[in-house]
């Protein structure tokens, strides 16, 4: 056994300090550690999940003025993974991730209400009745964010041509599924379910509302609304009915969710309107998913064309 | 390396530990959601819009430590913990410092330093009058944040001001529960745990009075 030289032996107060060195590193590592995770826990969020994976619909119309924006379109990672679908939670995340115990087939549709051929019919069935076309829309969220969106799907007007709605007819009402087993944001009262939509009939006739089956030449994600949602590019998104089950004609204008909810930030209309701010943010501009900066908010979402369909009505009520 | 060979009980003058690896733990520990958020926004993983995770997570991060700040003197009121003292004057700081960034990234990023836009928002939309408010009130607090503040102040004073701290989280709870569109839970959970915190304040400094008056009545 040999000795050490001298000078190579560590002093015993200088041992001492490094052991406690040692101690506090190893204690503090540990705090920054625990206290990390528990505010990440608290704060922090999972990453975004994966965009779907789903088949491409054939034979479809490709995209055509006037049902087209020159605008760069939204990827179709943000588009199926950022979005608002209470159904499946209030996070915009939640749809993407928790969507998929959806089973959209079979899934048949009541149409029902003022109408001369109501009738039960499955989604497929009824999408095969019409000559789908790809639609490129902007799609601008009440919370002042946007999207341009290449839906695939029929106009709503030779869905209503096709049932034919008696004279009484002045609304349409589109109601969503509401299904806790398959939508785990059912389960939470955070909304009255099921969710309810509606549009005044002229509204519904407008050639640039669509009933969409798919968006980016694919089937549509369910998160995205499947099998059949509801799309008019001149209102808030959530106008936009999804995961339909019921088309009901009606004479008086439906109670829609938003608007029993909280009426003075939602109205029937939900036009986009720079001019009429939320009660809680600026509606002057928007965040276009994908760009950093603001852009200004145009009206009616840039579909001067409906303007007529408002005359004589207080553009002030038009929110 | 002046005076690493003492003995421990020169250096614990009053015999408690002095947790040397607290408040290093503590702040690197607070440091992960900004650090976390940094590295995804680097890497583009932020989710689809960006700005709003950012704004959303350093708001949360900046209530968190408040409201843990805020928690010190109930523990030692409830448990007799002073350990939680220690890191009182880094939690209210580091939530000052979130509180910063939110605003700086809202005020930069969001708005684009659009001054009319922002003075609109404070105006007219209570959420950020709200959010506002509670950042302005948490500035002089963390200005006099220091033990020559204290000693400047005087104590009684200096403790008066910091109890604004109070004023400023329950702000920061209403700028949270007015951003929300349904699901309250989250707000009402963080207003629930600053309600109770100051009713523990309260609730033992009265009964601590009426203690002192009937030991004197005796």
């Amino acid at each position: 056994m040999g000795t050490a030289p001298r000078d190579q032996v560590t002093p015993e107060g200088v041992y001492l300090h490094r052991r406690e060195l040692l101690k506090n590193g190893l204690y503090a590592a540990g705090t920054a550690l625990a206290v990390g995770s528990g505010m990440t826990w608290l704060v922090g969020k999972a990453p975004p999940p994966d965009a779907p994976e789903l088949p491409a619909l054939a034979g479809y119309q490709a995209a055509a003025a006037p049902y087209t924006v020159a605008e760069a379109l939204t990827s179709y990672h943000d588009v199926t993974t950022y979005n608002n679908f209470y159904e499946f939670g209030v996070d915009k995340e939640d749809p993407a991730r928790n969507a998929h115990t959806l089973r959209t087939k079979p899934w048949p549709i009541q149409i029902d209400g003022e109408v001369a051929k109501p009738q039960a019919v499955d989604a497929e069935t009824l999408a095969g009745w019409f000559t789908v076309e790809e639609r490129i829309y902007r799609m601008r969220c009440v919370e002042a964010w946007s999207m341009v969106i290449p839906w695939l799907g029929f106009p709503l007007r030779d869905l209503i041509a096709r049932v034919e709605p008696t004279a009484k007819a002045k609304y349409v009402e589109f109601t969503s599924l509401a299904d806790p087993e398959q939508m785990p944001g059912v389960r939470h009262r955070v909304l009255p379910w099921p969710y309810v939509e509606g549009l005044r009939m002229d509204e519904a006739q407008h050639p640039l509302s669509l009933i969409a089956v798919g968006l980016y030449g694919k089937v549509l994600p369910n998160q995205s609304g499947a099998p059949l949602r509801l799309v008019v590019p001149w209102k808030y998104g959530f106008k936009g009915a999804k995961s339909i089950v019921r088309i009901r004609f009606t004479e008086a204008q439906p109670k829609t969710t938003w608007a029993v909810v909280a009426p003075s930030e939602y109205g029937f209309y939900a036009n986009v309107n720079p001019a009429v701010s939320h009660p809680r943010w600026s509606q002057a501009t928007e965040r276009r998913i994908g760009e950093l900066g603001r852009r200004p908010t145009l009206p009616f979402n840039g579909y001067g064309e409906v303007a007529d369909l408002y005359k004589g009505i207080d553009p002030r009520t038009l929110y | 390396m002046e005076g690493t060979a003492e003995p421990a009980s020169t250096r614990r003058p009053l015999g408690r530990p002095p947790l040397p690896w607290l408040k290093p733990g503590v702040v690197a520990g607070a440091a992960f959601p900004a650090a976390s958020l940094a590295l995804r926004a680097a890497s583009g993983t932020l989710g689809a819009n960006p700005i709003a995770e950012t704004l959303n997570q350093l708001g949360l991060a900046a209530l968190v430590l408040l409201v843990a700040s805020l928690a010190c003197t109930p523990a030692r009121l409830l448990f007799g913990w002073t350990w939680p003292l220690r890191i009182r004057r880094e939690l209210g700081l580091l939530a000052v410092a979130y509180a910063s960034i939110h605003v700086l990234v809202y005020v930069v990023l969001d708005q684009a330093a659009n001054l009319a836009a922002i003075a609109e928002d404070v105006a007219e939309r209570p959420f950020i009058t709200a959010g506002a408010a509670a950042f302005v009130l948490l500035l002089p607090l963390a200005y006099t944040s220091t033990n020559a503040s204290v000693r400047r102040l005087g104590f009684a004073r200096w403790q008066r001001l910091h109890r604004l701290a109070y004023a400023a989280a329950a702000l920061a709870a209403l700028h949270f529960l007015w951003r929300v569109k349904v699901d309250v839970t989250q707000p009402l959970l963080y207003a629930a745990i600053l309600a109770a915190l100051l009713a523990v304040r309260i609730i033992v400094r009265r009964s601590r009075r009426q203690g002192n008056t009937r030991a004197g009545e005796g």
